[in-house]
């Protein structure tokens, strides 16, 4: 089912090095980057430690979410009827393309040219606003940093902060050029700039008649809705509007409200490293006297069963959308958020945005290496998602089925055909020793050819030693013989003798 | 082919439809090794705590002495102040405050706050659960206004999120408040008020 | 115990001083220790690359080289977590000898029980933690406990220890200016201590670092943790 209709907005990307060399050599992004990471990197490591039974709650979230993917069918028909017998519609939308249209229609039946939005991954994916846009339809961000993003005319870069890559001046910036009714005097304090956000939205919340939402969790056995939020924009989303429209991918459910024992505690510990965010509502069909009058809900697959479909990938639908593993990435701390090509930026979206559009194209075949494999975000992932594994899984599938690399694969094949015999390997070495003079005549190399030329455009590589120690250990007997030319030659790469070098003749 | 019927096909095809009985022994079986609670005693202080972390106002009372301390506390806030108008009276029995009961949605705007009481609270948290039931109004009651004022009964304090969950029924509508609202969305910090109450002040009822 | 040494094609190749010193360490610690010969590489290049079919083979050379030992000891974190993690996935009857695969620190407090080898090493040290050894393996204080025994040694905390230095295979051709930037920033993290040695339990990192640290000329050498236990004042590494 992954179609064009996927992801439309960010179509045409370039592929991940590309994009990340230049947010790399963007030195205000990556201070943004650094100090807005590195502030909720500590301060989550110190709200996650204050529980003791952390790694218990990780493993129940695991299980819980693992469960509901291998009962999908039944947890959705549950979620159906419950939901329906609450007073609230279920549609059900293959991709994208239907989603929006489903979407579009039923504004259109309010007779409303105009709708509030609280912030949604989902509608992000699909590329609702553009697409109710073309229907004539307005659709008003009411999370701050969707609301900077979208005054910006700008994209999101990263999941819980969209907005991470704009500093309070860029921010202040934005509001004075593009938010009509914002003070000309407005400092960059982020107390004024959430009261000028506050200011702005105020009309539009209490004369809405149309909400969009997307959904953290639904509990299949009472058909209940949660959301989680902080500014209370969420809050006004869900409640003031007399038709809620709200998109969540199929893979949101629990099956229990006990269930949110245990995302209550692993998801805002995770996201903003507090104890509990601001706001969380819950809903159930519809209220009577009390919020909407009408309530639908869009269950989205967008290459979601395509996910389920790959034993190993489909533990990227445990994802609660924390972003945990976003701040504590370097890579995404120094490429950004964008240059995923994806609402998913960073790890995640490095094994998500693939699964669900498909391998197809050079920037989705370029996100599963945009890792050094460092493992920081398994580890910070409050449902245990092997990003690490599934990064390789995903690689795999990328050489076979990606966009195709003729020279890395002619030199790969090399490598492994040398590899493969200790002869060949023993060869190869003895050439390397040879040339040591020749490559490195200094003792380093300053420059390699090819697509090796990238390590040596800022590192230098080692010369090749001597000899291997292969041939060492056959000559001497494992050290056993006596070697007068060897015996205590401590010198290696990078050991003692180029240490000397390096004082000597370098310094 | 409907899209419902698509993505059931679909999933079903992947991960095959099983006896509701079997699904209901898996689930069973999920390990939940976490604990219900966190802290035994002192729950009462955490929470106190715990809500003030948040930059909450958080003031103690005995139940005797409400109606005085909610007072003082709606003298501070000149204007008109919505009520559920099924609040326990006794609670306002002493306020001087222009109170308007049951204000209408397009009222909210205007007033300069709301005082409501709880269906729970959970300490571990500070966090104060509202089920817009008895003494809660609707939603919007405790949204629109920019100051929140709730009562909170000591024993609907729960240590932790496992039990404040049980006490709750999820075919209300429920809201969870923890703090006043807030945002991280500049540069990751978190600042108290955006859209909701910027002022949150809590008593607890002992 | 019947050891056998796995060097890795890179320590191999790049850098027989490691397995000297692993050689030399592990005899002065009584323990007499093979390299058969017929072992070449773990396959991990090939696997974090996307090429699993060449990693099977490789993963069957390294099954059929080193299944009649009890042990089998490395100096790569990163190679040792591969063959613990990944061999079983790739050729499930892997999975008994993935578990008698030990990186050196493991190896050194775990099975031999030493924590003071008899080194001596009069330096100023400081120590980096590599992802693999760290996320993976979870070698936790094992190498540090270690080097806190050595006489002589001046060990000082790298800051930010714990960060990736950027390397990552073939990431650091792959995505190189990304890649870079991490190193820069490990590479001020050492400098920041004022070591004249960084070492850690891999020889992969230390190239990546090192590479950048000489090009920078830091005047700061980088050296194999193995290196610095076989160190003793009759014979300095």
């Amino acid at each position: 089912m992954t179609s064009q209709n996927a992801m439309p907005t960010y179509l045409g990307m370039p592929s991940f090095p590309d994009a990340a060399r230049r947010a790399v050599a963007d030195p205000r992004l990556r201070g943004n980057l650094a100090h807005a990471t590195g502030t909720i990197r500590e301060r989550r490591a110190d709200a996650v430690a204050e529980l003791d039974d952390w790694g218990a709650l990780r493993e129940s979230g695991k299980q819980i979410k693992d469960h509901v993917l291998a009962n999908l069918g039944h947890y959705l028909r549950v979620l159906e009827e419950k939901v329906t017998e609450a007073g609230g519609t279920v549609h059900w939308a293959r991709d994208a393309a239907e989603a929006n249209r489903i979407v579009a229609d039923l504004v259109k039946a309010t007779g409303e040219t105009e709708v509030v939005k609280v912030k949604s991954m989902a509608t992000q994916e699909i590329g609702l606003n553009e697409a109710l846009a073309e229907e004539g339809i307005a659709a008003y961000e009411t999370d701050l940093a969707e609301l900077i993003v979208q005054l910006g005319h700008d994209r999101p870069s990263h999941i819980l902060v969209p907005a991470i890559h704009r500093n309070r001046s860029d921010i202040r910036d934005i509001f004075r050029k593009e938010m009509p009714d914002a003070p000309a005097d407005l400092s960059d304090s982020p107390a004024d700039l959430a009261e000028a956000a506050r200011r702005h939205l105020r009309a539009k919340f209490l004369s809405a008649k149309v909400a969009v939402s997307g959904v953290n969790f639904a509990v299949a056995d009472t058909g209940t809705l949660v959301v989680l939020e902080s500014e209370g924009n969420g809050r006004m989303c869900l409640t003031l509007p007399e038709t809620l429209i709200s998109v969540m991918g199929v893979e949101k459910i629990v099956p229990t409200m006990r269930d949110l024992e245990v995302f209550l505690q692993l998801l805002p510990r995770s996201s903003t490293a507090e104890r509990m965010n601001p706001y969380t509502s819950t809903w159930t069909g519809v209220h009577p006297g009390d919020g909407p009058r009408d309530f639908h809900l869009v269950l989205l697959d967008n290459g979601r069963t395509d996910t389920l479909a790959d034993e190993v990938g489909r533990q990227a639908l445990r994802c609660i959308r924390c972003s945990a593993c976003l701040n504590v990435c370097p890579v995404y701390e120094r490429a950004g958020g964008h240059a995923y090509g994806s609402p998913y930026p960073g790890p995640i979206g490095a094994i998500l945005s693939p699964q669900i559009r498909g391998i197809g194209s050079e920037v989705d075949a370029s996100l599963p290496y945009a890792s050094s494999l460092c493992g920081a975000c398994f580890e910070a992932c409050p449902v245990a998602i092997d990003i690490p594994e599934v990064l390789v899984h995903l690689r795999a599938r990328a050489v076979e089925d990606g966009p195709r690399h003729p020279v890395e694969k002619a030199a790969m094949t090399a490598a492994g055909w040398t590899l493969r015999s200790p002869a060949r390997l023993a060869l190869a070495q003895r050439a390397a020793s040879a040339s040591r003079r020749i490559v490195a005549p200094r003792g380093r190399i300053r420059r390699l050819p090819g697509p090796l030329g990238a390590w040596t455009e800022t590192r230098d590589a080692p010369a090749p030693p001597k000899e291997s120690f292969r041939a060492w250990w056959a000559r001497t007997d494992g050290g056993r013989a006596p070697d007068p030319g060897h015996g205590t030659d401590p010198a290696g790469p990078g050991g003692t003798e180029d240490a000397k070098r390096e004082k000597g003749e370098d310094a | 082919m409907s899209a419902r019927e698509e993505i059931l096909r679909r999933i079903d095809g992947i991960v095959p439809a099983r006896p509701d009985a079997e699904i209901a022994a898996d689930y069973a079986r999920i390990e939940r090794g976490y604990l219900r609670r966190h802290h035994d005693d002192g729950v009462l202080d955490l929470f106190a705590e715990r809500v003030a972390h948040y930059r909450a106002v958080v003031l103690r009372a005995a139940e005797a002495d409400l109606p005085r301390v909610i007072a003082e506390r709606l003298a501070a806030r000149p204007g008109a102040h919505g009520v559920p108008g099924d609040l326990p009276a006794a609670w306002l029995a002493g306020a001087d405050a222009d109170l308007v009961r049951d204000p209408a949605v397009a009222d909210l705007d205007g007033l300069a706050g709301a005082v409501t009481g709880c269906a729970a609270a959970i300490a571990e948290t500070g966090t104060i659960v509202l089920d817009h039931g008895a003494g809660q109004g609707p939603r919007a009651l405790s949204l629109v206004p920019d100051y929140h004022l709730i009562v909170v009964r000591a024993a609907q304090v729960a240590p932790d999120v496992p039990e404040a969950l049980e006490r709750l029924d999820p075919s209300r509508p429920l809201t969870m408040v923890s703090g006043p609202s807030a945002t991280s969305d500049i540069e990751l910090s978190r600042v108290e008020g955006v859209h909701g109450p910027r002022t949150l002040e809590v008593v607890i009822a002992e | 115990m019947k050891i056998a040494l796995f060097l890795t094609c890179v320590n191999d190749t790049m850098y027989p001083e490691t397995g000297k010193a692993m050689v030399r360490l592990l005899r002065r610690l009584g323990h007499d220790v093979e390299f058969p010969p017929g072992q070449t590489c773990c396959g991990q290049m090939h696997l974090n690359t996307g090429y699993r079919t060449q990693a099977k083979h490789l993963v069957k050379g390294f099954s059929e080289t080193f299944d009649a030992y009890d042990a089998v000891v490395t100096p790569s974190a990163s190679c040792a977590a591969m063959i613990r993690d990944w061999h079983p996935r790739l050729a499930p009857r892997t999975a008994g000898l993935a578990s008698r695969v030990h990186e050196l620190t493991e190896f050194l407090v775990d099975v031999l029980g030493v924590t003071d080898v008899g080194a001596y090493y009069p330096h100023r040290v400081t120590y980096h933690p590599t992802c693999h050894s760290l996320r993976m393996l979870h070698v936790g204080d094992r190498p540090l406990k270690l080097l806190r025994e050595v006489r002589g040694i001046d060990l000082v905390d790298l800051p930010d220890a714990t960060q990736c230095c950027g390397f990552g295979g073939t990431f650091a051709l792959k995505n190189s200016e990304v890649s870079a930037a991490m190193c820069a920033d490990k590479v001020t993290a050492v400098r920041e201590t004022g070591a004249e040695t960084l070492c850690a339990a891999d020889n992969s990192c230390l190239m990546h670092i090192g590479g950048a640290l000489s090009r920078t000329r830091a005047g700061v050498r980088t050296v194999h943790l193995a290196e610095i236990l076989a160190s003793t004042e009759e014979d300095p590494s």
